[in-house]
């Protein structure tokens, strides 16, 4: 007789295996095998080639130093991944620290952290947008400047540039930093912050033995999110960087939209690869199953 | 003890998202058999809710609208060809839909106003003037061979691939009050002078067609086709581009036609490629903007009806009796207003007041204040059509929308652009 006793783990995983199954593993097979087929203007067919991936890396080798289209756009966007990680690290990690330690009472913190959230019940197109008016040539931030006599003739940079671009990531993704490093701050029990103190550290040698350590988890947790969200963006990019600025979810795009799903399929397996190996170097350094 | 309170907070907030998120969806009308319902795959551009409301006034037709991209048109009837009746493409999409067998031919002899299309699509004339047919121009699509052929006739047959409504010239927009000279040729695009001022639409099939006419202009290269270019001549015009770029020429590039119009009206943008309807919507703001007419041309585009092979019996007459309609002049006035060009002039003309035709199509000065259909001003009394007459806008085409042979590569050496 089955025995459900015996089995109930493997019952209770079933739901969410079924549907990681079908939404995800199979999609992700189906992308895997698209990628080396190949098409016409108007269908894609089966087949087992590779020129999907020589495409991609066209004149990468022959072109050396100068960067060929793929790299490039690997480039900037690894870039783009660096810069809005190190900025959201660093202010997601100052919120989480005032939110957990410097608040006292805990309705404030409730309070405070809900008040972080507000800008989420908007679109995220919406909030990115919004930065374009105060941005552009005649915008507010350039009139202002004007006015006061800071500056005689708009500032450029401001709207459509790389500067652009970072602050919108930075504006969209702090919270995603916020919330797992807050989670594991409250999880630091206050005594050993107590002994830290009555052994005579400082301050800071309490923060850099104490409690980066201890909120590693969510630091890592929170890079992850960062880190993939802003390798796969486009639309961000697409907006604040005025359109010319590559990312590979636009070239992606593009050639989804010109039918070209084999090779569309081959960019988004060297993205997921891409993606996959920061990943697996970051939980090289915590283990996430463990910490949770 | 945190940790719970925290945590039934953060739930409430996700409930509340949750809530917020699922207010937009609104359940599926359900239908009975015999309503009169066209579903309707295209851009949309075209209608609006008083075609809507004149349509089932008329004929009790109402539309159910499947509303994308211009790009994703053609990968809809390619990939879904049963979700969707009637379809509103442009003719350079139609090497890619005919072969795929998912559109039919349409029947001539059941559009009543056939006789009547305009001749710029039949035999690539106007005035008796043969005007440019470079690239896909529709007199080279037009026909097909037979009812479910998937090759294009030369020759006039029973069977149209498209039935045509609307179409139109494109050119450069300019904002006149900045710029404070005239401007007379697409190498001004390029012109060194709006360094991060320009702007080029980044969607790949027409903008090499904006870029081929300014690299023309600039005197580097004259193409047999613009609108099927070999790599070299891809190579050669996508380096002029990524030269410019990384001049910074382009303050932005745009693909959507909203964007379009930002650029326009903040200031961030004064020459651009643009759309008809892009320059009545900055005009409509009050800034001065201008379609400009330049020496080397236009580059033209249309587009039309087509249904789908899944379409059939009563749901087929329907869709006819839908373009019938669609043709017969109502709908003509309305766009010919906005600035485009009806496919059947004739009927158009019967729904404009004199003094309207002869501003839109004549190019004569304007005897009273022009108003877009929607009742806001766009011309004062005297003032002319940038580009003149239908007669002088048409028969200064130099090029039309294209797919190229070369499509592949030249959507990887755009994306190199882009990436530069």
């Amino acid at each position: 007789m089955f025995d459900v006793k015996k089995h109930s783990a493997t019952i209770l995983s079933l739901p969410f295996a079924v549907v990681i199954f079908t939404f995800f593993i199979v999609p992700l097979c189906l992308v895997v095998m698209v990628s080396f087929w190949d098409y016409n203007s108007y269908s894609i067919i089966p087949d087992f080639i590779f020129t999907n991936y020589q495409d991609i890396f066209y004149g990468c080798v022959k072109s050396l130093p100068d960067l060929c289209t793929s790299f490039a756009t690997y480039f900037s966007s690894l870039k783009f991944v660096f810069i809005t990680w190190l900025i959201t690290l660093l202010t997601g990690f100052l919120v989480a620290l005032f939110l957990s330690f410097c608040v006292s009472s805990l309705q404030m913190q409730i309070v405070l952290f809900l008040l972080c959230t507000i800008p989420f019940w908007t679109s995220n197109v919406i909030r990115m947008i919004s930065w374009i008016p105060l941005l552009g040539r005649n915008g507010l931030v350039n009139s202002t400047m004007q006015n006061i006599g800071l500056t005689d003739a708009p500032a450029e940079w401001l709207l459509y540039s790389e500067f652009s671009v970072i602050l919108a990531f930075v504006h969209l993704y702090t919270l995603f930093m916020v919330v797992p490093i807050f989670n594991s701050m409250m999880r630091i029990d206050r005594s050993l912050i107590e002994a830290a103190h009555d052994a005579g550290a400082s301050s800071f040698q309490t923060l850099t033995n104490i409690i980066i350590p201890l909120s590693r988890p969510g630091i890592i947790i929170g890079s992850i999110f960062v880190i993939t969200i802003v390798m796969g963006d486009f639309i961000t990019i697409g907006v604040m960087g005025g359109q010319q600025i590559p990312s590979v979810g636009k070239i992606i795009n593009v050639e989804m939209t010109y039918l070209q799903f084999p090779a569309a399929a081959a960019n988004a397996v060297i993205l997921i690869i891409t993606t996959l190996m920061i990943i697996f170097a970051m939980t090289k350094l915590v283990d996430i199953r463990k910490e949770l | 003890m945190a940790k719970q309170i925290d945590r039934r907070a953060l739930l409430k907030t996700a409930g509340a998202t949750a809530a917020l998120a699922g207010f937009g969806l609104s359940a599926p009308a359900v239908h009975s058999a015999n309503e009169k319902i066209v579903r309707y795959l295209g851009t949309a551009t075209t209608m609006g809710s008083e075609i809507d409301k004149k349509l089932f006034e008329d004929t009790g037709i109402t539309v159910k609208y499947i509303p994308v991209t211009t790009d994703e048109v053609t990968k809809r009837v390619l990939t879904q060809p049963n979700s969707f009746d009637i379809v509103d493409t442009e003719y350079f999409s139609l090497p890619k839909l005919v072969p795929s067998g998912n559109i039919l031919g349409m029947d001539s002899k059941r559009i009543k106003e056939f006789d009547n299309i305009s001749t710029t699509h039949t035999l690539g004339q106007i005035g008796g003037k043969t005007i440019g047919d470079q690239g896909t121009a529709p007199k080279k699509v037009f026909y097909l061979k037979d009812e479910k052929s998937s090759e294009f006739s030369s020759e006039p047959t029973r069977w149209a691939t498209l039935i045509p409504t609307v179409f139109n010239a494109d050119t450069l927009g300019i904002r006149p009050d900045l710029i404070k000279r005239p401007i007379s040729t697409w190498a001004e695009l390029l012109n060194p002078e709006f360094k991060g001022k320009a702007s080029i639409l980044n969607i790949p099939s027409i903008g090499i067609m904006d870029a081929a006419m300014v690299v023309e202009s600039m005197g580097e290269y004259q193409y047999p086709d613009k609108g099927n270019m070999t790599r070299d001549e891809i190579d050669l015009t996508i380096k002029i581009l990524i030269e410019a770029k990384k001049a910074g020429q382009f303050r932005a590039l745009w693909s959507d036609f909203n964007e379009s119009v930002n650029l326009m009206a903040s200031g961030e943008v004064v020459i651009q490629s643009m759309w008809s309807p892009a320059i009545t919507a900055v005009r409509t703001q009050g800034i001065p903007c201008v379609y400009q007419p330049l020496k080397e041309g236009y580059r033209a585009w249309a587009v039309g009806f087509a249904l789908s092979a899944a379409t059939k019996g009563y749901q087929a007459d329907v869709c006819y009796e839908f373009i019938n309609w669609y043709l017969s002049g109502f709908v003509g006035g309305y766009l010919n207003r906005q600035g485009y060009y009806s496919a059947v002039p004739s009927t158009a003309k019967q729904y404009m007041e004199d003094y309207e035709w002869d501003y839109w199509m004549l190019g004569k000065a304007a005897a009273k204040d022009i108003k877009a259909p929607d009742g806001k001003k766009l011309a004062s009394v005297g003032e002319v059509r940038d580009g003149g007459s239908f007669v002088e806008r048409m028969g200064g085409v130099a090029c039309w929308n294209a797919t190229m042979d070369e499509n592949r590569y030249m959507v990887r050496k755009w994306n190199e652009f882009v990436a530069a």
